[in-house]
């Protein structure tokens, strides 16, 4: 068995306000950052995962991707997969 | 012949099962039975209420663990009976995770928690969840939520609107729900969701009883 080390990342899609990013993008200016344009706050999943090769373990990830980890309705979502 | 049982089902985290054992039983005389979301016997029961409340702590999303629960699997199979289904608050954010109605419910606005009385347009009759006797057409009714702006897309949204799904909107938009959108049902009427708690409105002495017809209309065939 092979071990994978996932990063899943999860955002709101592009359509769907972000209220909480738009309160830091906010408050980031108040702090005097300056230049920001878009400030949108996503969701990071770290998983250890172990299967037979990257092919299966892709399969296995796609699905909590789709089942669980993300709402697709809302959300789109990536993951980076490392082999440890 | 039995008679007629509403499941009020219980989560980790759900509050308000009891507000709505308590409207049902007390108010209405209808009789109820607690459902732990570990069962999946759904035989004794004829309508079912998702309560409101924080759902495994709301934890990832709100709804999203729940919806894999073994009550919740075996909901599908109540609902295709056409038997019905009433998702309040957390209970509608758990009928959308789970595909049951259309769309999904994201964080307020404006970030608040809001905790209000709001006045309610009774948009479509589907399922007569809302036909009530006095051909009232606003109603009011307490919202308690964070996250209630419901969201969907815009075919989504014109599917609902054409088979007249919507069932209330908001007079003023609290949250920044698309289309003022407060409470949908599916096609076939029998599942509605709304963010709204009828079951704080059953009496005069907590401050108004328009609730009281939407859980009656759960012992509707």
């Amino acid at each position: 068995m092979d071990q994978f080390a996932v990063k899943v990342f999860v955002r709101l899609r592009p359509s769907v306000l972000d209220p909480a990013g738009e309160a830091t993008k906010s408050a980031s200016i108040k702090l005097g950052a300056e230049g920001i344009k878009s400030l949108r706050i996503g969701k990071m999943i770290e998983v250890k995962i172990e299967g037979n090769g990257e092919n299966e373990v892709r399969e296995k990830i796609d699905l909590l991707c789709d089942r669980l980890f993300a709402n697709t309705v809302i959300e789109d979502y990536e993951y980076l997969l490392e082999k440890l | 012949m039995d008679s007629f049982t509403v499941g009020v089902v219980v989560f980790p985290g759900s509050n308000c099962d009891r507000d709505v054992s308590w409207a049902l039983e007390g108010c209405l005389d209808i009789r109820t039975k607690y459902l732990w979301h570990e069962s999946s016997d759904l035989s004794d029961v004829d309508a079912i209420v998702l309560p409101g409340g924080f759902s495994y702590g709301d934890y990832l999303r709100c709804g999203a663990i729940a919806r894999f629960s073994p009550i919740i699997n075996a909901l599908d199979e109540f609902v295709k009976s056409g038997k019905r289904v009433l998702g309040i608050c957390n209970g509608f954010q758990i009928l959308t995770e789970s595909g049951f109605l259309p769309g999904a419910l994201v964080a307020n606005k404006n970030l608040n928690f809001i905790c209000d009385d709001v006045e309610l347009d009774i948009v479509s009759s589907k399922g007569g969840w809302f036909n009530n006797g006095d051909e009232k057409h606003t109603i009011k009714l307490p919202i308690a939520h964070g996250e209630g702006r419901y969201h969907c897309d815009s075919d989504t949204l014109k599917k609902l609107v054409d088979n007249e799904l919507i069932s209330l909107r908001y007079k003023n938009n609290p949250n920044g729900s698309s289309f003022d959108i407060a409470g949908i049902t599916n096609e076939k009427g029998n599942v509605l969701g709304l963010m709204p708690h009828p079951e704080r409105a059953c009496d005069e002495t907590i401050g108004g009883t328009d609730g009281l017809f939407t859980l009656k209309s759960l012992i509707l065939k």
